[in-house]
């Protein structure tokens, strides 16, 4: 066989010796790995939240209004929904259209749906449904909070093989800006659902770009 | 093809379970894949295939975990492939601008290229019909005139030209549909 200065190893070898270095592995590791150090990620978001800004002071009320779970649903699925995109674009080959789809149902039904709110409120009502009494520091607190639970994301799939980086980082970074507007609803006591749909949904779209330009930078292998 | 997943699919889920004989039989058999797959994007730059398909097969090791029961495992292998060809470019791109104390590695490297090319000019004659690439031959390489090659040919100058200049519009036609072949792919 003829010397080749690029290839010190024969293929033939290099296969007996990743045979011979084989362990069980399960398919559903990086699940785990993303779970705890996203996980690890919202503990820290929440304990943040807890000191900085408390949780609102009527949550015991609140838990009864539809509106604390509506905002409590949407940013679940926000943040479930990101997950799962970002695991299937961190599996080479992998379909993520399911999650990509219904990502963009939530996002554009809720839109709808508050679009509908907002026009049918009154319209001296109008302006507080959609600008609250915190429209300037809500997005600029969830942001921040998705800076942790977005390094828990991407330490967990570094350890995948994502093959669009930019990409599988833009689906991270949703699902932490879902995750941290989850966290910032138990401080948060905006009751508007267009105060929601913009200023809950902005971040997070915020979050998605900081994962794109993190994931082209920090996702390669 | 379907039968190649179903059978490559069944060995890769037994080496998940840490089957080893069945994980070398599967990278065995992924490493032809593999280099019919290399071979076909690189064409000439062989080395670069074999170190090509030994890096997929560590990325693949490494990165086993990343496929998922539910999907087709050739769909992995050549999304991984895949990856692994457009690093690999990347990493090329960057490799043309060494550092200056490395340059002489390049130029080591530059020292094989005049042999290659003769390669690929003799192999592209061959495809001419016989009469026509001695010609090419006799006036481009050895470098006789028309004159002297039509006198040991046995045909005039303008015959030489026309012969040579056909032969060489012929060839460049097939390297252009070649080409085309390729990106078209």
């Amino acid at each position: 066989m003829k010397p080749t200065p690029h290839a010190p190893m024969d293929t033939d070898d290099l296969i007996a010796a990743l045979s011979a270095r084989l362990e069980p592995t399960s398919p559903r590791a990086p699940w785990a790995w993303l779970a705890i150090f996203v996980g690890a990620g919202v503990t820290v978001a929440f304990g943040s939240m807890w000191l900085r800004l408390g949780l609102r002071p009527d949550l015991a009320a609140a838990v009864a209004t539809p509106m604390f779970w509506t905002k409590f649903l949407y940013t679940v699925a926000l943040g479930g929904l990101g997950l799962w995109l970002a695991e299937r674009l961190c599996r080479p080959g992998a379909n993520p259209g399911r999650p990509a789809r219904m990502l963009q149902s939530v996002v554009f039904g809720f839109l709808i749906l508050a679009a509908f709110r907002y026009f049918s409120t009154a319209a001296p009502a109008k302006h507080a449904a959609l600008m609250g009494h915190s429209a300037s520091l809500c997005p600029w607190v969830i942001l921040t909070m998705s800076i942790p639970i977005l390094i828990g994301a991407i330490v967990g799939m570094r350890r995948m093989a994502p093959t669009q980086p930019t990409l599988a980082g833009f689906a991270g970074g949703l699902a932490a800006g879902g995750l941290a507007a989850f966290v910032y609803a138990f401080s948060c006591n905006e009751s508007g659902m267009p105060f929601v749909a913009v200023w809950y949904t902005l971040p997070v779209l915020g979050a998605g770009l900081i994962g794109a330009a993190a994931g082209r930078l920090l996702l390669r292998w | 093809m379907v039968e190649a997943e179903a059978a490559l699919r069944a060995l890769m889920l037994r080496s998940l379970e840490g089957d080893r004989r069945a994980y070398s039989t599967l990278l065995a058999e992924l490493t032809r894949h593999l280099r019919a797959y290399y071979a076909r994007r690189l064409g000439d730059a062989r080395e670069d295939a074999e170190d090509l398909v030994q890096d997929t097969l560590i990325a693949m090791h490494r990165r086993r975990d990343s496929y998922d029961p539910g999907q087709p495992l050739t769909a992995w292998v050549y999304a991984i492939a895949r990856y692994r060809l457009i690093d690999h470019y990347r990493r090329k791109k960057v490799r043309s601008a060494v550092p200056l104390e490395d340059a002489g590695e390049l130029f080591a490297a530059d020292a094989i290229e005049p042999a290659m090319a003769k390669r690929d000019v003799s192999r592209l004659l061959n495809r001419l019909p016989a009469a026509r690439a001695a010609l090419i031959r006799s006036t481009k390489i050895d470098g006789l005139s028309n004159a002297e090659a039509g006198a040991a040919a046995g045909l005039s100058e303008s015959a030489v030209k026309v012969n040579v200049h056909r032969g060489l519009k012929a060839l460049k036609g097939q390297q252009l549909a070649e080409a085309g072949e390729e990106e078209a792919e």
